[in-house]
């Protein structure tokens, strides 16, 4: 059974035009939308306090509302959570109440409507933790690239490199302008999910270098052009296999995994998508419009390591 | 060709029945259990007994029974059981046990000889609070400031140096203004000598004013945040005890932030009230006049007071007070040199030293106490009305005799045993003035939702698991199934290596479990699609194994340490939740480059390996 015909030749850097376009249009509307929409950040970042409950029979959210609005949590945001019993319910940091006590009295104000309530979940985070946490989260997305940038720069060449990180940046942002598309709760584990991207995605991309690399040394008479497109092709059964298979289980998480992992798995499978089009349209495009050849992998041939194989 | 030297399939067989061993403890589950410990040392003959005695009152049977260090675990059948043992047991101890609701490892003895234990479960899977508490560092310097400055009050005093005026300076340091500047110099050398972590420098402002800067070293200020830090652990330490909790975690988080969990607590509010409670200590002379029994029975002199000791001895203790705890800048246990017996030391600040000193010089011979107090604020329910109650709970922590009068350091000795020492001095620390602290981050799991957390993602790992099964059989046929072995034994691999860490499993891990389950199949994917493309070539099946094989190593290598190099920075820069999803992803990447190459080689090998083949089945 195959998925994929191997000895097919598509022209996909022949459509990279094409793609680059695309690519720009999707990254200024994801831009647009990150400006304008801007993306739902949850408590883990703006601090505040989540208070998950879960009522005895449908929950009324307009009495909630009410409820709240007459108490001192006006302005409370409150949804319903994956069932119609359950509830969500979300503050904005209060300044005048000491923060701690937030929650419990929030439990408290809600139990006096009389229905048997059952408190499943709280999470209070400071302001100031929240502001530490994008500080930290920015960093670590850097922190991540640019030990790629390192690694893939050693181990190929920077060109390859270069390729390798417009390709992420450009997973980075539309999986970033999908949230704030949908207006998904973007916490912590979203942005795990997002570094998890920048790995799925760049095996992705290295697969595909890998192969340009080795293919150089093979195809002696073809332009760099050639040796990309066919290096493509050549990968495009395993990219697809593998993304099926990721996609596979993501989807298991995201129907099956409850509710707190909605966000982790919806990122994941954006990126898991947005990644393997940007090994294939974005990452050796780019490597190919910085100018790679024959002469730069040279080096690394001189080394002569792990090619027994060469003709 | 295409065959294994024996050593890798020994190698592999070896790997394979540790993992399944490591990992067996986790199908056994935990059973409902509660802790018994003591905080006055040993757990003995006479606890159990007692412990029995209150059990068969009320007709409940245990399992096992197990002891530990100050602890005696007691299983049972079901939680409800186990509800009801609690309290039972709870109403017979004295207080000076805690007895908490727990959870103990129902692993098989021979499994718990090999030290396979299963893993933990995080907050968001069984239930529990997680706090993040800060200490307000500068409200801890500005007390030290101010100790200083009527320590220096003290000391100039007494060495007859005038000074106008001594105060904390707003912007840091302790500010003096002296008379002249004669004494400003013959006090500066007299200040240095005696508090060699304070700098002083003069300060010359204008004609006619005298002024010295005293600055706290750096040394001092960090080990003074270091003291607020360990106070307040200590604290928290003492009233988390007082919950009931099995298995509490306290630790420290960078330079001034503690994490609390709590795991199974529900009641938050109750729990921060209790956190949150203030102690102070007070130290008093105890009525040897009168008699304690008259007092017991209703006749209490006016001029005292009847406490009970943590052991619930009654003791008169007079009214009169000599010191309160904010006066205490260290207590510590150790050993009397004399006596060779287990002493506390307790040093007081100047204020102190010259109240005790006054306090303590007629009293040489008779007996000291020292009450512990905690104000607590709890909320109850009254008339359908909720008040919010402060209650005061008092209890003597010391009676010893003063054998000479009291200054600055003195030691109480004559205690039962080293441990007793080393709660003494830990009742005295967290009496003593401490940094307060402000809960910046609550997280609870309640514990319906924490079952379906477990359950939900247990599901999600089978299914996720199962689909990715059944495709790569259709996809691949038999190097299919080589493929499914090692994924197999990759995930037991993981859950193995997670129990031997004693890792804490989360939801997060759980998602980092079911991504590497769908990740792991790439190297094989990569392999075959090698060996598939070796086949068209034209190569022979044994060579096409080969090549697959031997090409797809580097592929794999450098993809695999792209994505181990993401996640040890999730790692590092990962709190709680995002650390757990590190862990089980670098884990799974780690161990799938064994499973997918070594072990799916072998297999193939053992199948095709050694004879004549005319098509492989892929």
């Amino acid at each position: 059974m195959e998925l994929f015909n191997r000895d097919s030749t598509i022209n996909f850097l022949g459509h990279r035009k094409l793609a680059a376009i695309f690519s720009g249009i999707l990254i200024l509307a994801s831009i647009l939308l990150l400006f304008v929409n801007g993306l739902n950040f949850g408590v883990d970042f703006t601090g505040g306090t989540i208070v998950e409950l879960r009522y005895e029979n449908a929950a009324n959210l307009e009495e909630i509302r009410g409820i709240l609005n007459n108490s001192e949590f006006d302005g409370a945001v409150v949804q319903n959570y994956g069932s119609a019993n359950e509830v969500l319910i979300r503050l904005a940091p209060i300044e005048e109440l000491n923060s701690s006590q937030i929650s419990s009295q929030v439990t408290r104000v809600l139990s006096q409507s009389g229905q048997s309530i059952e408190l499943r979940r709280i999470e209070f985070v400071g302001a100031q933790v929240g502001e530490e946490l994008t500080e930290s989260g920015s960093l670590a997305m850097l922190f991540a690239l640019f030990g790629i940038l390192i690694y893939v720069a050693i181990r190929f060449q920077t060109r390859f490199s270069l390729g390798a990180i417009v390709a992420l940046v450009h997973d980075i942002i539309l999986t970033l302008g999908f949230f704030a598309l949908i207006q998904m709760d973007f916490d912590l584990s979203v942005l795990a999910a997002i570094l998890a991207v920048i790995g799925y995605s760049l095996n992705d991309t290295i697969v595909v270098f890998d192969r340009i690399r080795e293919n150089f040394r093979k195809m002696r008479n073809s332009t760099p052009f050639e040796v990309c497109n066919t290096s493509i092709n050549q990968t495009m059964s395993r990219t697809i296999i593998t993304g099926l298979t990721t996609l596979l289980v993501l989807f298991a998480l995201f129907f099956l995994g409850g509710e707190t992992i909605h966000g982790f798995a919806m990122a994941l499978i954006v990126g898991v998508i947005v990644g393997t089009y940007s090994s294939i349209f974005v990452a050796s495009p780019v490597t190919l419009a910085l100018g790679i050849s024959r002469q730069d992998l040279m080096p690394v041939e001189k080394e002569g390591e792990e090619l027994p194989d060469r003709p | 060709m295409n065959r294994y030297p024996l050593w890798k399939y020994i190698l592999i067989s070896i790997v394979t029945v540790l993992s399944v061993l490591y990992a067996l403890p986790n199908l056994y589950g935990k059973d409902p259990a509660v802790q018994i410990s003591s905080s006055r040392g040993q757990v003995t003959e006479l606890t159990l007994f007692e412990v029995e005695a209150a059990l068969d009152d009320e007709g409940i049977e245990f399992d096992a029974i197990e002891y530990g260090l100050n602890t005696m675990i007691l299983r049972f059948s079901d939680e409800e059981i186990q509800l009801r043992a609690r309290d039972a047991i709870r109403a017979a101890l004295n207080n000076s046990y805690s007895v908490a609701l727990n959870l103990a490892p129902a692993t098989p003895d021979w499994l718990a000889m090999l030290g396979a234990e299963p893993m933990f479960l995080g907050l968001d899977l069984r239930g529990g609070v997680n706090f993040l508490l800060e200490v307000d560092m500068d409200a801890a310097i500005t007390k030290a400031e101010e100790r200083y400055v009527s320590d220096l009050r003290t000391l100039l005093r007494d060495e007859g140096i005038r000074y106008r005026t001594i105060n904390r300076d707003d912007d840091g340091g302790v500010l003096i203004r002296f008379r002249d500047a004669e004494s400003r110099s013959q006090a500066i050398p007299i200040i240095e000598t005696n508090y060699l972590e304070l700098t002083v420098s003069e300060i010359n402002e204008g004609s006619g004013d005298f002024a010295a800067m005293v600055l706290i070293s750096d040394g001092a200020i960090s080990e003074t945040r270091i003291n607020a830090l360990q106070q307040n652990i200590v604290t928290l330490r003492k009233r988390v005890n007082e919950l009931g909790v099995a298995e509490p975690v306290i630790q420290q988080q960078g330079q001034e932030r503690i994490v609390v969990q709590l795991p199974g607590v529900q009641d938050t509010a109750r729990a921060k009230e209790i956190l949150g409670a203030t102690a102070t200590l007070e130290f008093r002379m105890v009525d040897m006049e009168n008699d304690v029994q008259s007092a017991i029975d209703g006749r209490v002199p006016p001029s005292s007071r009847l406490y009970y000791s943590r052991d619930g001895i009654p003791l008169l203790i007079k009214r009169q007070l000599m010191l309160t705890g904010d006066y205490i800048i260290g207590a510590a246990s150790g050993i009397d040199a004399l006596s060779g017996g287990p002493n506390v030391s307790i040093t007081l600040d100047g204020r102190g030293e010259r109240m005790f000193r006054q306090a303590t010089a007629d009293e040489v011979g008779k007996n000291m106490a020292i009450i512990f107090i905690e104000n607590k604020t709890e909320t109850v329910e009254e008339n359908g009305e909720l008040v919010r109650k402060s209650e005061i709970v008092e209890e003597v922590i010391s009676n010893a005799t003063i054998l000479e009068q009291l200054g600055k350091r003195f030691q109480i000795t004559g205690l039962d045993s080293p441990q007793e020492a080393r709660n003494l001095a830990l009742l005295l620390r967290a009496g003593a003035l401490a940094a307060p602290v402000e809960i910046i981050e609550e997280r609870t799991v309640g514990p319906s939702l924490g079952q379906e957390n477990i359950n939900q993602g247990f599901l999600s790992v089978m299914i996720g698991f199962l689909l990715v099964l059944v495709f790569m059989l259709v996809y691949y046929k038999v190097f299919g199934i080589a493929a499914n072995i090692a994924l197999t034994l990759n995930l037991v691999l993981i859950i193995s290596l997670l129990s031997l860490l004693q890792a804490t499993l989360t939801l997060p891990g759980i998602a980092g479990i079911v991504l590497t389950v769908g990740m792991a199949v790439d190297a094989n994917v990569l392999i075959y699609e090698r060996i598939r493309e070796e086949l068209k070539n034209g190569n022979s099946p044994h060579a096409s194994i080969h090549a697959g094989y031997e090409k797809a190593f580097s592929t794999i290598f450098d993809a695999n340490i792209t994505t181990l190099i993401a996640s040890l920075v999730l790692f590092s820069f990962g709190t709680g939740p995002i650390k757990g999803f590190a862990v089980t992803l670098s884990l799974g990447i780690v161990c799938s480059m064994f499973t997918a190459i070594v072990v799916t080689r072998a297999i193939i090998n053992l199948i095709y390996g050694g004879r004549r083949i005319q098509a492989l089945a892929i």
